[in-house]
């Protein structure tokens, strides 16, 4: 029986059968799952954007409320170095959908974004994408009521990802949100703490010659483009600030809102 | 319940407790204990993955070839967590976030494969998956314990729900940095151990070689 049990051909035998069980075990729960994760994964996305934008309390709203509030949102995809919005037949040429297009798959694909070296990663993500979705509450006349901006950024463990929603001036802040990061808990994690986030809405990005003013300052708070810094966490904080210079400037979002929003 | 499986699912818990005698599964016992809540998504996910994975690898036992008998293992471990993963992403979706690459870490926990290895191999299915339970509940425990400690007092919570209200929440209570830190988790298991030992007298090593005497006295100077 031994000797039979541990044979080459009992050996392949085994491991071919217990192969085959464990990927039709595992494929079939992928596939019967994915379609809960995915809408998993939009929930998620959706509420973190409207957090940004001040109109979901994670202490009075569920997640029930999200599709009713998410539908006054309209998603567009961007070009960064234009600065406009992709029209429905260049999305379509390029391939790409707003309700589906992943920054962070993009970020990985040469065709989609390209290397920023040196200087220019000034939030040491070390890939730009060159279009990102962005989402707008549209105002009749054409202007907006709310601008909704992916960001992300280094901080001290790995990089930190959120919204940015600014009003329709295209300068003023509604609020922030993270919805993925790595920082230490209690202390650079407190980002994503609503107290600390209170500070933000109202707070100017541009100063007067439209260069990003906005700055993480220790013991600060006070000014009109400035939040005060995480105790513990200058690093976080640092990269809370050059997050916002990168993605608000000429290699973010500065042109399409030149463009499109502050018109 | 017979007298005997009783045993096999008590006895992990206090007298051979995984990670307090065995010190195995600290690595997870570090990472996954600031908030009791992912602690406890976290207790459940391994104590069934070592249920389960000693249920199948004891049904197995007697048609393994020992060549492969470690592969085979790994395949029923990582294809149980995989699935406990991808259940978590569908029905716990922002749990799953928090745990992220620690549920993952499960197939690595070196209590799953611990217990296969001694346990799941030389008995058969029914004790062993209790063995796997009694396991798991025994790293419940520990997991329980320092995750209620380190969130209480890192974070002024419990579940999410304040019970000491913090300064920065405008309460009183200073909260404990270290607590969030991984260190505080060695720190706590380490009394956790201490404790046990003091009371099961019996689960404290010999020393393996005598200690000399300081030489200090003698006058070496």
């Amino acid at each position: 029986m031994s000797s039979n049990v541990n044979s080459v051909a009992n050996t392949l035998k085994i491991a071919l059968i217990l192969c085959a069980i464990c990927s039709v075990v595992i494929s079939g729960a992928a596939v019967i799952l994915k379609p809960m994760q995915t809408a998993n994964q939009i929930l998620d996305r959706n509420k973190n954007i409207l957090i940004a934008a001040g109109m979901f309390d994670p202490a009075v709203n569920s997640n029930a409320d999200v599709a009713s509030m998410f539908e006054r949102f309209n998603a567009r995809i961007v070009d960064l170095d234009n600065g406009t919005f992709l029209s429905d037949e260049e999305a379509q040429r390029l391939g790409l959908d707003p309700l589906t297009y992943s920054e962070s798959a993009a970020k990985n694909d040469p065709a989609l974004s390209d290397a920023l070296g040196g200087e220019d990663d000034v939030a040491n993500i070390r890939r730009r994408v060159k279009y990102a979705t962005v989402y707008t509450i549209d105002n009749a006349d054409g202007s907006f009521e709310s601008v909704v901006l992916p960001v992300s950024g280094y901080g001290l463990w790995g990089i930190m990802y959120g919204y940015l929603a600014l009003e329709g001036d295209g300068n003023t802040v509604q609020g922030i949100g993270f919805y993925d990061h790595k920082e230490t808990p209690g202390l650079g994690g407190e980002i994503s703490n609503p107290r600390w986030q209170a500070q933000w809405p109202g707070k100017h990005i541009y100063g007067d010659n439209s260069e990003v003013t906005f700055a993480v300052v220790k013991g600060g708070g006070p000014g009109e483009s400035q939040v005060d810094a995480l105790s513990g966490a200058t690093l976080t904080s640092r990269g809370v600030e050059n997050m916002i210079a990168f993605w608000l400037g000429e290699r973010g979002f500065g042109r399409f809102l030149n463009n499109e929003v502050k018109g | 319940m017979s007298e005997m499986s009783k045993t096999i699912l008590i006895k992990p818990i206090f007298k051979e407790n995984p990670i307090a005698l065995q010190i195995l599964g600290v690595c997870s016992a570090l990472a996954v204990t600031t908030s009791l809540q992912v602690t406890l998504v976290m207790c459940i996910a391994l104590t069934t993955v070592t249920a389960f994975s000693n249920l199948f690898i004891s049904m197995l036992r007697n048609n393994m070839p020992g060549s492969i008998r470690i592969i085979i293992q790994m395949t029923v471990i990582a294809s149980l967590v995989i699935l406990v993963d991808q259940i978590l992403k569908a029905y716990a979706y922002e749990i799953s976030k928090q745990l992220s690459v620690f549920v993952g870490l499960i197939i690595t926990n070196c209590i799953v494969m611990g217990r296969a290895e001694a346990f799941a191999m030389k008995n058969p299915p029914i004790p062993s998956f209790l063995d796997g339970i009694g396991n798991g509940l025994g790293y419940s425990l520990v997991l329980i314990i320092v995750g209620t400690l380190r969130e209480l007092f890192g974070a002024g919570t419990l579940l999410g729900f304040t019970v000491l209200p913090t300064v920065a929440n405008g309460g009183w209570y200073q909260p404990n940095g270290l607590m969030l830190l991984a260190p505080s988790a060695f720190f706590i298991i380490g009394f956790f151990i201490w404790i046990l030992r003091e009371r099961n007298v019996e689960q404290i090593e010999k020393n393996e070689f005598p200690m000399s005497a300081h030489t200090a006295e003698k006058g070496a100077h």
